[in-house]
């Protein structure tokens, strides 16, 4: 019942082996079809994101058997060479396998530490794979555990709540002074790559309203076709800063655009309700003197990044907590692992142990001809009786003494001992 | 068993500021929900301390300033759960709840003021009271409201963003918060202002007679009346608004302290 990992990831592979590695739905379930119909993996599940792709599955022989197998699977299924692919795989078993996946899920092993959606993905992976058939009850156990730990830590700690990009940032603090977005309106300066990210952030907070101005008027009208929005004339202050709560500045200029007059005017249009800019300008397009103005809040790139960098920080410190999550249920998985496992050890040594008692009993039975077939019969139940009393009372502990499963570390040594012909429950 | 009331009181109260904190501190919405139950439980409890106490001195809450002060920070707790409710926001239960605590701790520790039962006064007296310290708790929280409104922005503008301030309510929020307890504020004191009339008029039949209360009472009138429309105007929106608010809790707490006891002769505790 071993648990094999191999995979790729944003680590360990570039993007242009990552993409030819990945997996679609339907190229997952005939994965699956495939690895079982060649006996290479009894369970299957392929976790395939635009970082990572992975297969997780259960052997039917030992793990460290197949892993070469799975990595030559992955190369003819993909068509990717063998030496281009062997350098980016990493390979892990059982206790690394099981830790590796609930690190995945916690965000520690995603590029933007503690992201959100990776726990989605998981989710999504093992939904399709368990609606297939192509996962059985370790992998089950397996990643409802991983679904376990990635809500832990993200209702536990605060690995994934502060924003981690430029962009993010000023969105939530926008959102600390109007709070939710869906009844507020932003105005863009520029039509750019910085404020395309921007718009994206906007429109994921729900912004009721975009406006977007641009010296080229092209750029603009482009820029609303992609996001949505309405393009404004450039320069025309009054009317376009009268309505939006948000103002995002990325433009190309040496000198700043919005001027503090400007600024002064609108405040004055607009009844003093407060403005929230948004310079992501280099050099700056919002005049400093701006910041001091009755409730106009203006952060720069600089104090962004700033504010980036010391979420960055708390996250950091977050780790720790998060990783004594993962601990903890590792744990507990391995437990439920040897807890099975143990149990089987049990039920095929008393098989074991049955057929020695059948060929020791004609053995010495032979030679024994004064006992008729009722004397013959007791002497079987009572070594029969003999043999349950020694099993019964360490099975049931195994069942129900958990402290001492963990103390029983190697269940295959245990097996090797008393199943010499490596019998396998 | 003679303090039960008293015991669960604190214990819901003191249940309902760890819960918050810890909202507050890790943004976790089950625990910020189960503040707001402790609270719920701990004004059902604080009711029957009231009571409990009342009828043990044979009077009205009100009528020594340990009762007033235990009734304000019931009515506190009240208006507090009713803001909550209505602008679901629980990040700022982490401020109210000690000043809850405080007053409740305080009122019912302190030994009680056995002074002679006053007389029967009738309903339009209890109502006048009760309005008046509902009244004055709507604009204790909007004083809290203001502060954590002014402590924010403060924070937004220094760029120093600590844990907190990602979990505080936003600006708009605590302005409209802030409001909204000024307007039941300003309609308590209104009507339980004009009840007071008329039980005086019954009991002295004369609807007016001077007392230095009243001035400072109609001072706290006006004052959060100009409060509640400036608090909209382009020129005091935010954070001069706010600092109003402050002042004006100012005169108000100088109204329960300085003029009941020293100027007012019918106004003791409240």
């Amino acid at each position: 019942m071993e648990i094999v990992l191999v995979g790729l990831n944003h680590r360990t592979a570039p993007v242009e082996v990552r993409e030819r590695v990945s997996f679609t739905v339907e190229q997952s379930r005939k994965a699956a079809d495939e690895l079982r119909s060649r006996g290479i993996l009894a369970e299957t599940l392929v976790l395939s994101t635009c970082n990572r792709s992975e297969i997780y599955g259960v052997p039917p022989e030992s793990s460290h058997e197949c892993a070469p197998g799975l990595s030559s699977f992955l190369s003819e299924f993909h068509a990717v060479r063998a030496d281009v692919l062997s350098v980016s795989l990493y390979h892990h078993y059982d206790r690394a396998a099981v830790r590796h996946l609930f690190r995945v899920a916690a965000g520690l092993d995603s590029m933007l530490l503690g992201e959100a959606e990776i726990l989605g993905q998981v989710r999504e992976a093992y939904k399709f794979a368990h609606e297939y058939g192509a996962t059985g009850p370790v992998l089950n156990r397996l990643f409802q555990g991983a679904l376990e730990v990635g809500k832990r830590v993200r209702t536990e700690t605060e690995l994934g709540t502060r924003p981690m990009s430029v962009a993010s940032a000023g969105v939530k603090l926008a959102e600390r002074i109007f709070g939710k977005m869906n009844e507020r309106s932003a105005l863009v300066l520029g039509a750019g790559t910085i404020s395309e990210q921007v718009v994206n952030q906007l429109r994921d907070r729900g912004i009721a309203r975009l406006f977007i101005m641009n010296r080229s008027r092209e750029g603009a009208e482009e820029l609303a076709g992609r996001v949505g929005g309405k393009v404004v004339g450039w320069g025309e202050w009054d009317t376009a800063l009268k309505l939006p709560d948000v103002v995002v500045t990325s433009v190309s200029a040496e000198e700043p655009v919005l001027r503090r007059e400007i600024l002064q005017a609108a405040m004055a249009a607009r009844g003093n309700r407060a403005l929230f800019l948004m310079d992501l300008g280099v050099p700056r397009n919002i005049e400093a003197a701006a910041a001091d103005l009755y409730n106009v809040y203006v952060y720069n790139l600089d104090d962004l990044t700033e504010i980036v960098e010391q979420n960055r920080h708390a996250r950091q410190s977050e780790v720790p907590k998060a990783e004594t999550i993962v601990d903890e249920h590792v744990g507990k998985f391995l437990s439920w692992q040897a807890s099975v496992e143990l149990v089987g050890l049990v039920d095929a040594l008393r098989s074991r142990l049955r057929e020695e008692r059948a060929s020791f009993i004609r053995a010495r039975m032979d030679t024994m001809n004064h006992l008729g077939a009722v004397e013959r019969a007791q002497v079987e139940s009572m070594m029969d009786e003999l043999l349950e009393k020694l099993l019964v009372e360490p099975a049931e502990r195994l069942r129900g003494e958990k402290e001492l499963r963990r103390k029983i570390q190697n269940v295959e040594a245990l097996r090797d001992l008393f199943l010499s012909n490596r019998e396998k429950p | 068993m003679k303090d039960l009331f008293l015991i669960l009181t604190i214990v819901a109260y003191a249940g309902s500021l760890t819960l918050y904190l810890r909202f507050l501190n890790t943004g976790k919405e089950i625990t910020g929900r189960l503040g707001t139950v402790f609270l719920g439980l701990g004004l059902v409890a604080h009711y029957f301390a009231l009571l409990e106490r009342s009828r043990g001195m044979h009077t009205v809450p009100y009528h020594d300033v340990f009762g007033a002060m235990s009734l304000f920070g019931w009515l506190l707790a009240l208006t507090y759960l009713g803001l909550e409710l209505f602008h679901r926001q629980r990040s700022v239960g982490a401020f109210v709840l000690p000043f809850i605590l405080v007053f409740f701790v305080a009122a019912h520790l302190a030994p009680a003021d056995r002074l002679s039962p006053p007389p029967a006064k009738g309903i339009v007296f209890a109502f006048h009271v009760t309005l008046s310290i509902l009244a004055y708790a709507a604009f204790a929280l909007s004083f809290v409201f203001s502060l954590i409104f002014l402590a924010e922005e403060r924070l937004l503008r220094s760029r120093r963003l600590g844990n907190v301030v990602w979990r505080l309510p936003p600006l708009e929020l605590l302005e409209r918060m802030s409001r909204s307890s000024v307007f039941v504020g300003l309609l308590s004191i209104a009507v339980g202002t004009v009840l007071g009339f008329v039980w005086v008029d019954r009991l002295h039949g004369q609807i007016w007679y001077y007392d230095p209360k009243y001035v400072v009472t109609l001072l706290v009138l006006v004052l959060y009346a100009l409060y509640f429309h400036l608090a909209r105007s382009a020129t005091w929106r935010g954070a001069r608004a706010s600092k109003l608010c402050i002042f004006n809790f100012f005169v108000v707490v100088m109204s329960f302290t300085v003029v009941n006891l020293y100027l007012s002769q019918s106004h003791r505790y409240f």
